[in-house]
């Protein structure tokens, strides 16, 4: 073991060595590493707020298909209550119109009983004349006897 | 050759005469030409992988390359951001320099030992140790580099508060001389034993690889891959360690402790 010159080459070889390495290779790899890194990271950032928005989209999609349904539940039940609301209306409605109807029926029955029992007692005043002047045929005097004729009619 | 020529001969560095320019031993002047010519060379494989990587940086589809290095970006990064909280931009790479210099220096110990000695004889050399971690210049210059930078760091950070620190602590004011005596030596001791840590566990390393080179040719196997499976480990966690307590050193640095 014998110390010379090689000492003094072998220091400025390594000083050479590392001046270099720290000059023109370490800054280019770890910021290359460094970028790589970053976009990893950012990457991965990046999925993660995607799936974020997914999760957000997905409970913004239940609650609107909830909503919708609900919805569409009150849609449906008030168009069963319209329904029958118009049901029950056009049933009252029906009434109401077969109560007309009938009154006027009855109306009409009753007006027409009366006109028949009219035109029957008319008849039968005439036809009661007609017997009467059969009978009492020569002096008998009408109108002295039509107030008598009158009763008679009546009670029949 | 008999056997202590053998070891001697693998344990002899290329040396170059820097006052003559010759082969051969001048003292301190004298540069170990196999120790630096592969560190250069793993230099600049690192140095060219790294960049060629970073110029090409994909961030879809990384290639394999890519991928090993950005493991070992990413290790360094999180080890020093573990245990390091102050804001210099040198300290990552500087963390990730030394790991991955000091492990392919000290892979290059699983390559057979005869190998670079063998096939550079042919060109005429006679000696090639190939381990340039298993030779002390080398782990003494990135332990002083670092030694460097924990004073440096340590006068930047703290400014006039080191002063008050290393006169202080640990024991308190009125022991002030030593403290100043324990803090010098802490601060010395670590060099010496970031680089001979790594030295010794690479030379041993080296030359138990000799050793077992030296058993007849059908006894080898068994012995040397175990120790080279063994040695996986060690090139590994060595590279680790040396890396660990630099970071951990000039994290002290700028904490006051």
């Amino acid at each position: 073991m014998e110390i010379n010159a090689t000492l003094i080459g072998q220091l400025i070889t390594f000083a050479i060595l590392v001046w270099f390495t720290m000059k023109f290779v370490w800054p280019p790899i770890t910021k290359a590493m460094h970028e790589r890194d970053k976009k990893i990271a950012d990457g991965l950032n990046a999925a993660e707020h995607g799936q974020r928005a997914l999760v957000e989209a997905k409970d913004k999609a239940l609650v609107i298909l909830a909503d919708a349904k609900k919805e569409a539940n009150q849609v449906i039940v008030e168009a069963h209550k319209r329904s029958a609301h118009l049901i029950e209306e056009a049933k009252d409605h029906a009434k109401a119109e077969s109560v007309r109807i009938k009154a006027q029926a009855q109306d009409d029955i009753a007006r027409e009983v009366m006109q028949a029992k009219e035109g029957i007692r008319k008849q039968l005043v005439g036809l009661a004349v007609l017997g009467a002047e059969k009978i009492l045929q020569r002096n008998l005097d009408v109108a002295a006897q039509s107030s008598l004729l009158d009763e008679f009619v009546a009670e029949i | 050759m008999n056997s202590s020529n053998y070891i001697e001969h693998h344990l002899q560095h290329l040396q170059l005469n820097l006052n003559t320019f010759k082969l051969g031993n001048n003292g301190f002047w004298t540069l170990n030409l196999d120790t630096f010519f592969v560190g250069l060379v793993t230099a600049f494989l690192i140095g060219g992988t790294l960049w060629y990587v970073a110029k090409h940086m994909q961030l879809a589809k990384p290639s394999r390359l890519q991928n090993f290095v950005e493991v070992a970006v990413t290790f360094v990064q999180r080890t020093v951001h573990e245990s390091y909280r102050g804001q210099s931009q040198l300290i990552a790479p500087l963390a990730l320099t030394l790991m991955l210099w000091i492990f392919f220096m000290n892979a290059l110990d699983l390559l057979p030992v005869d190998f670079f000695p063998l096939v550079l004889n042919l060109f005429g050399v006679a000696h090639f140790k190939s381990v340039p971690t298993a030779d002390p210049n080398m782990t003494f210059a990135m332990s002083i580099s670092v030694f460097i930078l924990v004073l440096f760091y340590n006068i930047v950070v703290k400014k006039w508060h080191l002063g008050k620190e290393i006169l202080t602590k640990p024991f308190g004011p009125y022991l002030f001389p030593l403290n100043i005596f324990f803090r010098i030596l802490e601060e010395i001791v670590r060099p010496f034993s970031l680089a001979l840590r790594l030295f010794g566990n690479m030379f041993a390393g080296e030359l138990i690889f000799v050793l077992i080179a030296m058993l007849p040719w059908w006894a080898q196997w068994l012995p040397g891959g175990i120790w080279a499976i063994f040695h996986i480990l060690i090139i590994t966690l060595q590279a680790f360690i040396f890396m660990m307590l630099t970071i951990v050193y000039l994290s002290m640095a700028h904490d006051s402790h």
